[in-house]
């Protein structure tokens, strides 16, 4: 491990550029009125990284009271609440906008050549809009929770509980607000705001990526808006839309809810598919093996992914033929998903590859994704899936997607960048550390459910029969290991941000435009509006820049 | 100063940035030029409009479920709406969506008070609208026909005593079919209701709109916003023929 492609500054000399995007203007006013999406990726990171330690103490609680089979820590309808709350944070105020609001954000318009978003008040509104609603889901909290689990399923949500529904969906369509208008923003500056030069087919796979989840977050989050807009007609007046008792079909509530929120897993997996396929070239100094392959099958898993929301219904009584056809249709997402596994893997075959903790997430991520991506099989067959649906084999799936996928994918990119984004690299040993204890705690926390899942223990129960407790106690355990693993970047991190070491422009010896120009950045981003004449991923061209720039120097 | 110098090229490095005609003043900074920045505005206000589609799509949605699965609990309710009132209505919206269109006109050739005028007779045609929605509710209201607790089938039961049910001539429904016509005034509530949600935010608009345009500030040259809205109303407008189409005329061509 003793190679590394990092070539700092000479670290006595070297200082960070004294005009830059977090200089030029102070004061909280400037941040909060600000319309340079440098800042509002930065406003986003601290308040995403809030709700996700709301998200994760939640968590936590869940798995302490877990521990044993009787139910002690809380009672019952608090760890209703409890599980609830964790879903709504950890999915509308984390994973949803995670990757997009944050690295995107920051990310899109230098890797295309741009200024600015094409938006930047719309997205400055999108982030008030996150906060608003992240407000109401705390209050709501505050106020007494929610107990309908994050899926607000009727007639549960409409007739039965009467916790305060109201105010969490309305939380949630808040955020699906910000979360169309950050995609918005997306689609139209990647179609209008590309630098010269700077076709489609050498835009960097993470712009592809996040294109692929503008078109989901713009298409899929209305509907679910108008599910919920349902869901609190149905519980203030009583229309009857959802309710059998007068002809209303709740199943017709669950086919609007799931045509958002099975691409919103999409939403949540693709960006940061996209941060893999740069740090993956990144470490291995080659580019990205079959590239448009890679960017169509983006493209591919958001069109796909508009076509299997049933499977989450299967046992809830649609018809067998819809079975059939949305099991098929399921298998279908594998296809492309595996064309990004596999042609990641043949990136890495011959590549010079390093270990930096940017690359450790990245192989965390494709090992955990695979399990989850694999599992998401089972669950697509349908006669697995009435074994194991409603099980904490459903739980083990999602969590190895969203945590051990995305969660680790958006530690690779905080890394990858951190050094753009703040001018200071992190300290490295210890983030290799912390990469691997996440891991480590990663599979001890969540490996156990699969075999829980399969022996048949159900989901949302907060007791057990007594012969589930040790594999109990092993998650629980894991996740302790887990919650060490998170708190470590937090705290080296902000570290970094007085006494890490210089980072200079281009750290990681990476072709990205966003590597080429100062870090942190200026507030417009070039100086000159750059000219795109190479390939997406051309080391050659970073050694002719290289050699050209010593020339001239010399 | 290598640390802030993005890839310059040598030869073809700088386009003629800063030469050339003078930057109008509303050209945001991060633009390269007005085109651009209209282009961009364009694109973004037509992909709001898909998430708008995608947003009624939903009631669409269920619309056509529930009038398939109860197709005589629909056409006897849908004989409770009055088509006189909804073709009025319809064509109130036709003509100011021809206003709006002589306002992005207006705008675009610089005529600021064709432009006033086009935006006020645009505000009071939605106004008028609303006024007859207004009439339309508080009848459904005074029958009962309003989803919920209060709720009243005796339109339906009893045709014979019902007005608007013997001038269509309908037969009384059997009772759980007659139970159904709640989910029809369920769904004629949900998007009719959203539609003037939308309504009442474009009349708010329209209202600052008139306001900015009295003192010029559409007809210099920077029309962007005048057309955005253009497209939202004339979308609002189509909106409500599909909705005029659905939950009016379900039978009347038998």
């Amino acid at each position: 491990m003793s190679a590394t492609i990092v070539s700092l500054p000479d670290q006595s000399t070297a200082r960070i550029p004294k005009v830059n995007f977090i200089t030029k203007e102070n004061g909280l006013l400037s941040w909060l009125l600000t319309g340079d999406h440098k800042r509002i990726a930065i406003l986003y990171l601290i308040s995403l990284s809030f709700f996700f330690f709301i998200g994760g103490a939640l968590a936590g609680l869940i798995r302490l009271e877990l521990l044993t089979p009787q139910t002690d820590l809380m009672a019952t309808d608090t760890y209703n609440k409890v599980f609830t709350m964790h879903g709504v944070i950890m999915i509308f105020f984390f994973l949803v906008p995670s990757v997009p609001a944050t690295l995107g954000n920051f990310l899109i318009p230098l890797m295309i050549g741009a200024k600015d978003l094409a938006l930047p008040k719309i997205n400055l509104l999108s982030w008030y809009l996150y906060i608003a609603g992240g407000i109401l889901a705390i209050y709501t909290m505050a106020s007494g929770g929610v107990d309908t689990g994050w899926t607000f399923t009727t007639p549960l949500s409409t007739h039965y509980v009467n916790t305060n529904v109201l105010t969490t969906g309305l939380a949630a369509f808040i955020a699906g607000f910000s979360s169309i208008f950050t995609g918005l923003n997306f689609i139209v500056t990647i179609h209008k705001m590309r630098c010269p030069g700077m076709t489609w087919f050498r835009m960097p796979l993470f712009v592809w990526a996040h294109y692929a989840a503008s078109i989901l977050m713009v298409l899929a989050t209305p509907v679910v808006a108008i599910a919920i807009v349902l869901i609190a007609l149905e519980r203030t007046i009583g229309i009857g839309v959802f309710d059998p008792t007068k002809g209303g079909d709740p199943l017709l509530f669950q086919h609007l809810f799931w045509f958002y929120s099975h691409p919103a897993v999409y939403i949540m997996i693709l960006p940061g598919m996209g941060v893999i396929s740069e740090t993956i070239s990144t470490f291995s100094r080659k580019r990205v093996f079959g590239y448009t392959a890679v960017a169509f099958s983006s493209v591919a898993i958001a069109v796909f992914g508009f076509f299997v929301w049933a499977h989450h219904m299967f046992i809830m009584g649609i018809s067998n033929y819809a079975v059939l056809v949305f099991s098929l249709l399921t298998m279908l997402v594998a296809v492309p998903s595996a064309i990004k596994i596999f042609n990641w893997t043949f990136t890495l075959y011959k590549g010079s590859i390093t270990f930096e903790t940017p690359m450790l997430y990245t192989f965390g991520f494709m090992g955990l994704f695979t399990i989850g991506g694999l599992t998401g099989v089972f669950l697509g067959t349908a006669g697995t899936d009435i074994h194991l649906t409603e099980t904490y084999f459903i739980v083990a799936h999602f969590h190895f997607v969203m945590v051990g996928g995305m969660l680790m994918a958006f530690l690779a990119g905080i890394h990858f960048w951190w050094p753009k984004i703040t001018g200071r690299m992190y300290p490295e040993k210890i983030s290799q550390l912390a990469a691997v204890i996440t891991f480590i705690g990663f599979n001890f926390t969540f490996f156990p459910q699969f075999i829980l899942g399969t022996l048949g223990m159900p989901r949302r129960y907060a007791s057990y029969p007594p012969e589930f407790q040790i594999l109990n106690v092993f998650s629980t355990a894991g996740a302790t290991i887990l919650g060490v693993g998170y708190l470590l970047p937090v705290l080296y991190l902000t570290w970094s941000l007085k006494y890490g070491a210089i980072a200079g422009n281009n750290p990681w010896q990476a072709t990205g435009l966003e590597w080429q120009i100062q870090s942190p950045p200026l507030t417009e981003n070039f100086t000159v509006t750059p000219i795109m004449d190479h390939e997406a991923y051309d080391y050659e061209w970073l050694e002719n820049q290289k050699a050209k720039e010593v020339a001239s120097v010399g | 100063m290598s640390d802030s110098t993005a890839i310059a090229h040598d030869a073809h490095a700088a386009p003629d940035h800063g030469h050339g005609e003078a930057h109008p003043t509303y050209l945001r900074h991060h633009f390269e030029n007005v085109e651009q920045q209209a282009d961009a505005a364009g694109f973004a206000m037509w992909i709001f409009l898909l998430t708008e589609v995608m947003f009624f799509g939903g009631l669409f949605t269920a619309y056509l479920i529930y009038r398939n699965w109860y197709y005589p609990a629909f056409v006897a309710a849908s004989h409770q709406l009055s088509v006189v009132w909804g073709t009025t209505n319809t064509a109130v919206l036709i003509f100011s969506s021809f206003t709006m269109a002589m306002g992005v006109w207006c705008a675009e050739t610089r005529r600021r008070k064709g432009l006033v005028l086009s935006l006020c007779l645009t505000f009071l045609l939605g106004l008028v609208f609303l006024g007859i929605k207004t009439i339309e509710y508080s009848e459904k209201i005074e029958k009962h026909h309003v989803p919920g607790f209060h709720y009243n089938l005796s339109s339906f039961l009893d045709p014979d005593n019902d007005a608007a049910a013997k001038a269509a001539s309908d037969k009384a429904l059997p009772l759980d079919m007659a139970r159904h016509t709640e989910v029809y005034f369920s769904l004629y509530f949900a998007m009719t209701g959203m539609h003037a949600l939308h309504m009442i935010i474009g009349i708010a608009i329209l209202g600052y709109m008139i306001f900015r345009a009295r003192a010029g500030a559409y007809t210099s040259g920077h029309v962007t916003f005048v057309e955005n809205f253009g497209l939202y109303w004339h979308f609002v407008d189509i909106i409500w023929i599909y909705l005029f189409a659905l939950l009016y005329l379900i039978s009347r061509h038998q």
